[in-house]
């Protein structure tokens, strides 16, 4: 119990870090995924495929090598810099990393949603005469989105312990991290574990809870 | 039956929780020294021993394939534990013991006897006892072979060095003493492993990796032409021998191997084998100053 106290401030630290890639992470992975949703419904072909295989590819892809590439090749190799201080750049790279990944994960969740709408409201959207964009955006993905709260929920705590994996790219600043780094002066400390344990589920148990609630509240009668 | 089985449920999920518990205050009690016989009596009864060594270090202790691990840590292990059997032949397990759990490893008696680029530190030796060390290893910086902006340790101020995880190299060039050695402002760019900070030093987001000598003496003989170390050392890292807590019979014993190993000349022998080709490395002539066995 000791360690857990001595080094807590330090995991704190870390924790924000998770906390911060969590939030960055969720906003570009419901945008990226909305937008590759719109691509795997659009009536263009090239569209289509281009959306697909995106996604196959990179949601079957290990996370850790996802992560791996963002900072050993796009940023080592291939040369993309966000910032000449390493630490902000190692940041952005995991968030690209993992928005890149988790965006798969929600592409995947609202197409399920785009199911459950009936078929009759996007004829009824193009008798009225909606362009595609229109019916997707005013009459489609509203209802998509609220069948889907609950899984997307799943996706975003799962995206959330994903974030622990950040040392794959050579980012060294994330809870798990400074876990290990103390484990090397102290030893394996077991409440330092629970003490993790705890704090992310302080934050995944809420989620679950709020969006179970909020899918029944939501929910599309029909 | 469903409440049966629920029960049965509860009651293997309650004994996992006990079971967690116990471990949790094990670890903290077993450090104690057993008392069961040291390390030199059970090489010389048994014939059998557990060595624990680094598996991810180029000329220390690496290991490829399914043989045992291979370097300058490894034949300096093989010497000693023959030296501590008077001679005859042992069998030697070798085991991955990375940095993090040489300690545990020790203590609850997973191995014997580690030999893996082991600093003797002041805060190590209040759990382990250390025999030698062997070598005496120094901080230096690699760079890539083209750079002419980097030529001594103090040009890293305002430099990307890399942070190994698991190591505490980089607080020497950006922490004040005692921690720290340089105090320099340098950032620090993150990555796995040393492997990994080396193959980043061949991309464009690293300027030097800094480490023990020995250590990026096996990088750079391991890349080729392609880095160079620059022969400015600014740190003493003793590798000891690590044993159990209070084991002083058996670090009298590796202390005489020790000794040995430098007169009758297999050191240098071993020197030469390891290190031989990387440039700024000078071979040791005698047998370090050992620390006393405690």
């Amino acid at each position: 119990m000791n360690e857990l106290i001595e080094y807590g401030p330090a995991l704190w630290e870390g924790f924000v870090q998770n906390l911060k890639l969590s939030a960055v992470c969720a906003i570009m992975a419901l945008v990226l995924g909305t937008v590759l949703v719109s691509m795997r419904v659009s009536p263009t072909p090239v569209l289509r495929a281009a959306g697909a295989a995106y996604v196959n590819i990179v949601r079957n892809t290990p996370l850790t090598l996802v992560l791996a590439f963002s900072a050993l090749g796009l940023s080592d190799q291939v040369g993309l810099v966000f910032s000449d201080d390493p630490a902000i750049n190692g940041f952005w790279l995991v968030a690209l990393g993992l928005s890149l990944y988790t965006a798969t994960f929600v592409c995947e969740a609202l197409r399920a949603g785009i199911n459950t709408v009936p078929f009759g409201q996007a004829e009824a959207a193009r008798a009225i005469g909606l362009t595609f964009f229109q019916s997707l955006t005013l009459i489609i993905l509203p209802q998509a989105f609220r069948a889907v709260v609950a899984p997307l929920g799943s996706v975003m705590i799962a995206m959330i312990k994903n974030t622990t994996v950040a040392v794959a790219a050579g980012y060294l600043a994330d809870v798990a991290f400074v876990m290990k780094d103390t484990f090397d002066t102290t030893g394996v400390s077991i409440p330092i574990f629970l003490g993790i344990v705890v704090a992310f589920m302080a934050v995944t148990l809420p989620i679950g809870f709020l969006t179970g609630w909020l899918s029944r509240r939501l929910a599309v009668a029909r | 039956m469903r409440v049966g089985r629920i029960s049965a449920t509860l009651a293997a999920a309650g004994a996992l929780i006990l079971g967690l518990a116990a471990c949790g205050g094990g670890g903290e009690t077993s450090a104690a020294p057993s008392g069961d016989g040291s390390v030199v009596d059970k090489v010389k009864n048994t014939k059998q021993v557990v060595v624990g060594t680094k598996w991810d270090q180029p000329s220390l202790g690496l290991k490829a394939g399914g043989g045992d691990p291979e370097g300058f840590d490894v034949d300096v292990a093989k010497y000693v534990i023959k030296e501590l059997a008077g001679g005859q032949d042992v069998q030697i397990q070798f085991k991955e013991s990375a940095s993090s759990n040489r300690e545990p490893f020790l203590a609850n008696g997973t191995v014997d006897i580690i030999f893996a680029t082991y600093s003797i530190t002041e805060e190590r030796k209040s759990k382990v006892t250390f025999g030698g060390p062997y070598i005496v290893a120094h901080q230096d910086t690699m760079v890539r072979a083209d750079a002419t902006n980097i030529a001594k340790a103090t040009d890293l101020a305002g430099k990307r060095i890399c942070q190994a995880a698991g190591s505490n190299s980089y607080k020497r060039i950006t922490d004040p003493p005692p921690d720290g050695e340089l105090d320099l402002d340098a950032q620090l760019v993150g990555a796995n492993t040393y492997s990994e900070c080396v193959s980043k030093l061949s991309g464009n987001n690293l300027d030097a990796v800094t480490t023990d000598d020995l250590i990026l003496a096996g990088f750079a003989q391991q890349g080729g032409g392609n880095f160079k170390i620059l022969g400015d050392p600014f740190t003493d890292e003793k590798y000891g021998v690590g044993l159990k807590k209070g084991d002083v019979k058996t670090c009298e014993a590796v202390n005489a191997a020790i000794t040995k190993m430098y007169t009758d000349g297999t050191a240098a022998q071993l020197f030469a084998k390891w290190f031989g080709k990387a440039q700024g490395l000078t071979a040791p002539t005698a047998a370090p100053q050992f620390e006393t066995c405690a």
